[in-house]
């Protein structure tokens, strides 16, 4: 592959669509017909090859994929194609790929219709400019109906649908009639074949094999082995040392030319030098300007992450270097925290984000961590007229210091169907919720609220899924700050604070809160030699208070000669179970009781 | 002092819960055991000579061995080591008629004392322990050994599923009504390895949550003191100083003890190292490593400081008597304990209470700078 294509016979395009609507099925089938792999390499949502992703049947990395299909005008064209996430959590990885393509599949499940995400992906696909082709999918299944959702799509979106492919990404039904269309209704990149080098740094990540990979999309001019490149952001020089794309195997080409989509390695090894949507340029004949690159991610959800092992703190530290590295997302900065020790203040888009980056730490890196609970970013004003963004509950000033506190509120769309409606809204009055719209849509009701942040980071998606049967979508954006009744609520345990534990709270939700962490926690905590008092409490004012009580048997029955060496072992690895708890006075915490009292819903 | 266990690897039946050495075996060659363990004593005393204070037949079922093997063993001891003609020499009996048939043989041949294990006088309780012995024969076993020896136990196992608190109460005073000086009241353990533990896994039965065991162990040691037998450890009881077992509060005190017979262990003292010795578990292998190089010890190596810290006092304090704490254990520590009223102070001696026996696992694990909740929680 020493030519690069005519940029009229380039095709970009992302996939796009609500969670669980096929995208990455309808992938594995255009792969497989373009003969980007062989039927035995081939395996479901093929693009999807993290363990997580697998496990969990969700796409959380975008992927991008080089195809060659020749038309029915006889040409060979290159098709670049861009699996992306459906969940809102991931929507950074979607913008991105958006803004590295001309064109989108907007892919609806004809069994659902349109979803909260589908409007969320599309509008943003719209924002960059992009040709839409409508795929309406899963149309093997017998209550797919895709008249009604060509409707919907024209009458809730408002596009044409008449276009609209019908396929089964699962049969293969229309694969054909899709290629088809992408290849006549998208339009070619446009780009300057002789220009200086002009690219756009798309993703990173790191490769055992082939070390740290960047994705780039060429805009003007070539990227070739042995070129001395920049990095007009980070302002650093590099020699490439592999050019290659993706089929989805690593193939290593000679260059990537104007248009085209692909990866380079240049022996990077620092994170500072891959930002995501920097410009790279020829280190001798730079571009004057450079791209004007992606909107940089705004975390929404915090919470801070303490290794329970406290001499794994540098460990703790490269590992979310080498996450940074592939999730750009990801925003974390040192902390430390009086019970807990050194640890990282850490930003997430959402709840699932945040899980999603503990357990890969957990998995990929072993290691052992006790989360805070999650919280969002306040805007506190003190009475000497300062004010600064609070990230973390604990450092919340003195109420004798408050002016006020300002919250983050959203805009929130749910898509439902209409007998889950009642359910929904009662949910979104108890959070504090203001209705701005509701809307049908057929038997589906859109509705619009303006919600606290704060009362969404909590069990907020957990809740709508339970009382929707996991029907009803939703998608959220920031929407504007707000003075709110907030206060500080500690948890106590025999006394002592728990930093971990605390939350900022409106002082209506604050008693309920309250009340449901004390009795989750005495759930968790083991029965311990000394009586446990579970406290709530806002500025010294206990809300509510569990009782544990003490341990009344734990011995071992027969102990003779014979069993000396065996008891002390276990003995041995009681202490070694030490390392799991955390000590508040007298009362040993597992690291367990935290993670799970924070993923508390409702109903337990 | 200086105990002696021989293990006896053999049994009739194996029960459900036993997770001790046992070995089923259709014939056993007693004159090739004796051999062995002769041997294996011959090659203990080349490295021990200190004298022995009391001996024991534990098992396994060490009433399967002939009284000749049992007495030959004794003479052994005696020989070599070499004991005073009042020390307490005991065999763990299994109260099947043709075992307590040779009670008075046993007694001509060294034992001064039996322990039986009876495990309940109750027949449907004896079915669900999986033994072989029904309660008629349990009665003929105890009254046997009371005729024969001045000094014998038994052992009973309680708070199994499905027992009732009134139930154990009274079976236990029934059984009291049997009992000679000494009693050893085991509450059901599912141990690793073993059918029950497949079967509770298996939700076969529920065992008892951790009130309702500290339930029944209170209301045994409130019936055992009241009956003039109160416990002088976690699970054993005895009218007077003179029935509690010599070799077992060897054990607990961290005396010295040699052990024999295949997967015994042992603790030595020698040129003021603290020794612990382990002796292969299979029969087979044990009988032939000792023909061939002399013993079949699989371990025997000196222990630290620490260790042996973690193991007096892991011993220790199962003892109503208490023990002197070592120094390296926090003092705020034992305050604490004795503010929670897991410990008293008794002079130099830290003694536990009835609460500190309950929860001792916990209480050791705190003292020795472990989390005070225990690993099984
Ligand atoms: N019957 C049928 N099932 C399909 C079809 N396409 C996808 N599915 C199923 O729908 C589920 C979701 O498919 P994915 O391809 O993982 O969906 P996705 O949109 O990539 O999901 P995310 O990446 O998590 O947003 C899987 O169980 C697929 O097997 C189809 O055409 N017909
Ligand atoms: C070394 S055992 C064997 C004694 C003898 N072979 C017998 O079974 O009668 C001594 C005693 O330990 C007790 N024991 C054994 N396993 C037990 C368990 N899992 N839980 C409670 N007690 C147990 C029984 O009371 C038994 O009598
Ligand atoms: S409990 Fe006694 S008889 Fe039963 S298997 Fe164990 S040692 Fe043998
Ligand atoms: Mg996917």
């Amino acid at each position: 592959m020493s030519e690069t294509k005519p940029i009229n016979l380039i095709r970009n395009f992302a996939i796009i669509a609500h969670i669980d609507h096929g995208k990455s099925t309808l992938a594995d089938r255009l792969i497989q017909s373009c003969g980007g792999l062989e039927a035995r390499e081939m395996k479901e949502q093929v693009l999807d090859n993290m363990e997580l992703e697998r496990e969990r049947g969700i796409t959380i990395k975008a992927q991008t994929v080089r195809l060659s299909y020749t038309a029915k005008d006889g040409q060979t064209y290159q098709f670049n194609l861009m699996d992306t996430p459906g969940h809102v959590d991931f929507a950074y990885e979607v913008s991105r790929s958006l803004a590295s393509c001309e064109g989108s599949l907007l892919v609806v499940d004809a069994t659902q219709g349109v979803e909260a995400q589908t409007l969320a992906n599309v509008y943003q696909a719209i924002d960059n400019g992009h040709e839409i082709i409508p795929v309406i999918n899963k149309i093997d299944l017998p209550s797919a109906d895709v008249e009604r959702v060509k409707l919907q799509i024209e009458d809730v979106i408002g596009i044409d649908a008449s276009d609209a492919v019908p396929v089964s990404g699962k049969s293969g039904i229309n694969i054909d009639q899709l290629l088809e269309a992408i290849a006549t209704r998208l339009p070619p990149p446009k780009g300057d074949a002789s220009a200086t080098t002009k690219a756009l740094l798309v993703d990173s990540w790191y490769d055992s094999y082939l070390g740290v990979v960047i994705l780039v999309r060429v805009i003007d001019g070539y990227l070739k082995k042995g070129q001395k490149i920049r990095f007009m952001g980070a302002a650093t020089t590099r020699e490439i040392d592999r050019v290659g794309i993706f089929t989805p195997k690593h193939v290593i080409v000679d260059v990537l030319g104007p248009g085209e989509m692909g990866f380079i390695t240049a022996s990077i090894k620092d994170i500072q030098d891959t930002k995501v949507g920097d410009t790279i340029t020829d280190e001798r004949n730079p571009c004057a300007e450079p791209l004007s690159g992606f909107k940089p991610s705004v975390p929404m959800v915090f919470c801070s992450l303490f290794p329970a092992d406290s001499s794994e703190f540098e460990k703790l530290r490269e590992s979310l270097g080498k996450l940074k590295l592939n999730d750009a997302s990801l925003h974390y900065e040192a902390e430390s925290s009086q019970a807990l020790g050194m640890g990282f203040r850490c930003g997430f888009l959402g709840l699932l984000h945040m899980e999603i980056i503990q357990e890969r730490l957990d998995r990929e890196f072993d290691l052992d961590l006790i989360p805070t609970a999650p919280s969002v970013v306040y805007k506190v004003y003190t009475t000497n007229g300062e004010s600064k963004e609070l990230y973390n509950p604990v450092d919340m000033p003195d109420a004798s210091r408050l002016e006020k506190i300002e919250e983050p509120w959203i805009k929130a769309t749910i898509m439902t169907p209409d007998e889950y409606l009642g359910g929904l809204l009662q949910l979104c009055q108890e959070r504090r919720g203001e209705q701005i719209n509701l809307t049908y849509v057929g038997s589906r009701a859109m509705l619009e609220y303006l919600l606290p942040l704060n009362e969404v980071v909590f069990d907020f998606y957990d809740r709508l899924k339970s009382i929707s049967r996991g029907y009803a979508s939703f998608d959220y954006q920031l929407a504007e700050y707000r003075e709110g009744n907030l206060v500080k609520m500690d948890v106590l345990v025999n006394q002592e604070p728990v930093d971990a534990l605390a939350m900022v709270v409106h002082r209506s939700q604050a008693e309920r809160r309250g009340r449901q962490l004390c009795e989750r926690l005495k759930e968790l905590i083991p029965r311990q030699m000394f009586k446990i008092a579970i406290q709530a409490a806002i500025g010294g004012k206990i809300i509510a208070r569990e009782d544990i009580g003490a341990l009344r048997k734990d011995v071992t029955a027969k102990c003779y000669g014979g069993d000396i060496t065996r008891k002390r072992k276990l003995l041995d690895k009681q202490k070694e179970g030490k390392k799991k708890m955390r000590q508040y006075g007298n009362v040993d915490i597992p690291q367990s009781a935290f993670i799970a009292a924070l993923r508390m819903g409702d109903e337990n | 002092m200086t105990g002696f266990y021989i293990h006896w690897p053999f049994c009739a039946a194996k029960c459900p819960y036993c997770d001790f050495n046992v070995h089923l075996r259709e014939n056993i060659d007693q004159q090739q055991m004796l051999d062995t363990y002769i041997k294996e004593m011959e090659y203990v005393f080349a490295r021990y000579k200190t004298p022995v204070s009391s001996v024991f037949f534990g098992g396994g079922t060490p009433s399967l061995m002939s009284p000749q093997t049992v007495g030959a063993i004794i003479d052994k001891i005696q020989a070599l080591w070499g004991f005073k003609n009042d020390i307490e020499i005991t065999l763990e009996a299994n109260p099947n008629s043709s075992e307590a048939q040779k009670f008075a043989d046993f007694k001509q041949a060294g034992i001064n004392r039996v322990s039986i294990g009876v495990q309940s006088f109750n027949n449907e309780r004896l079915k669900f322990l999986g033994r072989i012995h029904d309660g008629d024969a349990a009665l003929k076993a105890v009254s046997s050994a009371a005729e024969i020896f001045d000094k014998f136990s038994f052992d009973l196992i309680y708070a199994t599923p499905k027992q009732s608190l009134d139930e154990w109460k009274t079976e236990l005073k029934q059984a009291l009504q049997f009992a000679k000086g000494h009693m050893s009241l085991y509450q059901l353990t599912i141990e690793k390895g073993t059918k029950f533990y497949l079967s509770e896994a298996r939700g076969d039965f529920v065992m008892p949550d951790e009130d309702t065991g500290a339930d029944f162990y209170e209301v045994t040691q409130e019936i055992m003191s009241a009956s003039g037998m109160p416990a002088y450890e976690v699970s054993n009881y005895a009218a007077n100083e003179d029935h509690q077992s010599a070799h077992n509060l060897n054990y607990w005190r961290y005396g010295d003890y040699i052990g024999i017979g295949p997967g015994a262990h042992g603790r030595l003292t020698v040129n003021g190292n603290k020794i612990a010795t382990r002796v292969h578990r299979a029969p087979d292998i044990w009988q032939q490593r000792i023909a061939e190089q002399g013993h079949a010890y699989e371990q025997w190596e000196s222990l630290n400081d620490e260790t042996q810290t973690h193991e007096k006092l892991m011993m220790g304090l199962r003892l109503v008597e208490g023990m002197k704490l070592p120094e390296t254990i926090a003092r705020t520590k034992i305050d604490t304990l004795c503010d929670e009223g897991f410990l008293l102070k008794d002079g130099e001696l830290v003694k536990p209470t009835r609460k500190g026996l309950a929860c001792h696992n916990a209480v050791v694990g705190y003292l020795l700078g472990g989390s005070n909740i225990h690993a099984a929680a």
